[in-house]
């Protein structure tokens, strides 16, 4: 029986882990994800769960004990955010590569400096390359069955890669949502016993990991390691299948609102989708024809998927919630951009860097922006490719 | 040399002791090692400390050096507890 609460982002992530029991849970508080941390070792300390949790000196540490727990064949989770992801930087890599299933939330906020605790995607950003599946999530829902669903993605015996699943901080970690839980043994069933791959315990089957390998032969390791992420976008599916008869809850690789017949578009990750949702809406009701695509599976990009819902469109605003400073345009307009790009008839493509540091982005905001497609759905011309809006001049 | 389809996932090694595979002997440059038998008095950390597999070891005695797998490192002489202030290894001037 489904349970409604009203709870933190942060709380439903906490006890998504909890009905998960993960074996082992390395972690270190940093704002806005200490909250999640801290509830869980609640659990733990209450005996609720019999995971092994590390308390550990730093996100550099708490990156590689998971790293070492997941190798040694135990399901492993953790949590970070902003200079935590940051710190973890070269363990990324080396959890990625040693195709290692361990499932961190990463709680989006802005990168230092200036130092700031507030919500941008700049620090999930920057990981985008490290062979990370991200899973992007719009509210506390999506995070919890997000969790739940990564469980069942990364230890696919396909894949065997690390996830991250992606929220805003305080937006949607600090703040309190109707949440509908699956009950514990419905999620106990869902994510199943944990199979290691390669486990290091199994003494009797002696293994290696990490060896030298030079010039002769990275080049075939890293050919093997791009094709696993071939299999991700289909493994996602199914798993998202199987998790709407269990929940009643659809999700796909991106969320299309109103896309179908729509002439102009919105491109937005996370929380900000539901605020554009809501502005749509006044626009349909207008006659205005405009639709959302929220991307949910960011890495892999499921480039033909997403190419194929944007192609038919004239205008698209692709919002950005980082920059990427020296580059042309913001992270995910590049790959929007890129989605489109061998389709001879494609939209004019428009990109706004918004809500950096936690600036609100307020439906006014998206109202200018619609304001500006239909202009150029209706003229052809561009004022300006990229720019900055809710800032001071 | 295998082709990208025939790597193991996360590049791990699943055959055991496939170092050995390895000779590292060639990379000695200078120096390398002589074992003393009278001055050994058979506490075999030369053989926990080596990090190759240079100290060969039967029914808990040891052997003499495979120089095959010795790179000159000189760990092992350094930390060689000897008898009496002898030394059971030292390392020599190698001329090749």
């Amino acid at each position: 029986m489904t349970q409604i609460v009203a709870a933190t982002g942060n709380e439903a992530v906490a006890n998504a882990l909890r009905q998960v029991e993960p074996d082992v849970c390395a972690a270190y508080p940093i704002t806005p994800q200490t909250e999640l941390m801290q509830r869980f070792s609640s659990f733990v300390s209450d005996g609720k769960v019999k995971t092994e949790l590390i308390l550990v000196e730093s996100e550099h540490s708490a990156l590689s004990a998971c790293i070492g727990a997941a190798a040694a064949g135990g399901r492993v989770a953790t949590a970070t955010s902003s200079q935590g992801l940051a710190l973890m930087w070269e363990m990324l890599y080396i959890a990625s590569g040693f195709r290692l299933p361990i499932v961190m939330a990463v709680v989006n906020r802005a990168l230092s400096s200036p130092i700031n605790i507030h919500c941008d995607h700049s620090d999930a950003m920057g990981a985008r390359d490290s062979g990370w599946i991200q899973l992007w999530s719009e509210n506390a829902q999506e995070a919890y069955d997000n969790t739940i669903q990564a469980f069942r993605v990364a230890e696919h015996m396909d894949i065997r890669l690390p996830v991250m699943i992606c929220y805003d901080g305080f937006i949607i970690s600090h703040s309190i949502e109707r949440i509908e839980y699956l009950d514990d043994d419905v999620v106990k069933n869902f994510v199943g016993e944990y199979k290691p791959l390669y486990p290091l315990l199994d003494v009797d089957n002696p293994k290696s990991y990490g060896p030298l390998i030079l010039p002769d032969l990275y080049m075939e390791v890293r050919r093997a390691h791009a094709e696993v992420y071939k299999n991700v976008a289909k493994v996602v599916l199914e798993v998202a299948e199987e998790f709407k008869k269990t929940s009643g809850r659809s999700y796909g690789l991106f969320e299309s609102y109103r896309l179908d017949d729509a002439e102009i578009g919105i491109v937005i990750l996370n929380s900000a989708a539901g605020t554009t949702k809501d502005v749509i809406d006044e626009y349909r009701d207008k006659g205005v024809k405009i639709g959302l695509l929220k991307p949910r599976l960011f890495r892999p990009f499921p480039y033909e998927e997403i190419g194929k819902a944007l192609k038919h469109l004239k205008a698209v605003c692709v919002f950005d919630r980082a920059d990427a400073f020296g580059g042309s345009f913001g992270p995910l307009y590049l790959d929007i951009a890129t989605s489109l790009y061998h389709y001879r008839k494609k939209p004019v493509l428009i990109n706004k860097i918004y809500g950096l540091g936690g600036r609100d982005y307020m439906p006014e905001h998206a109202e200018a922006v619609i304001e500006e497609l239909i202009k150029i759905a209706k003229t052809g011309r561009v004022r300006s490719y990229k720019e900055y809006i809710g800032v001071r001049e | 040399m295998i082709g990208w389809k025939q790597i193991p996932p996360g590049m791990v090694i699943l055959e055991a002791g496939s170092a050995l595979k390895i000779k590292t002997g060639s990379w000695r440059a200078a120096y390398k090692p002589r074992w003393i038998e009278e001055n050994c008095i058979q506490c075999l950390l030369c053989w926990l400390y080596c990090p190759d597999n240079a100290v060969k070891v039967e029914d808990g005695k040891r052997q003499d050096f495979d120089y095959e797998y010795c790179k000159g490192c000189g760990l092992c002489a350094l930390e060689c507890p000897g008898k009496k202030g002898n030394k059971a290894i030292v390392m020599e001037e190698e001329v090749r």
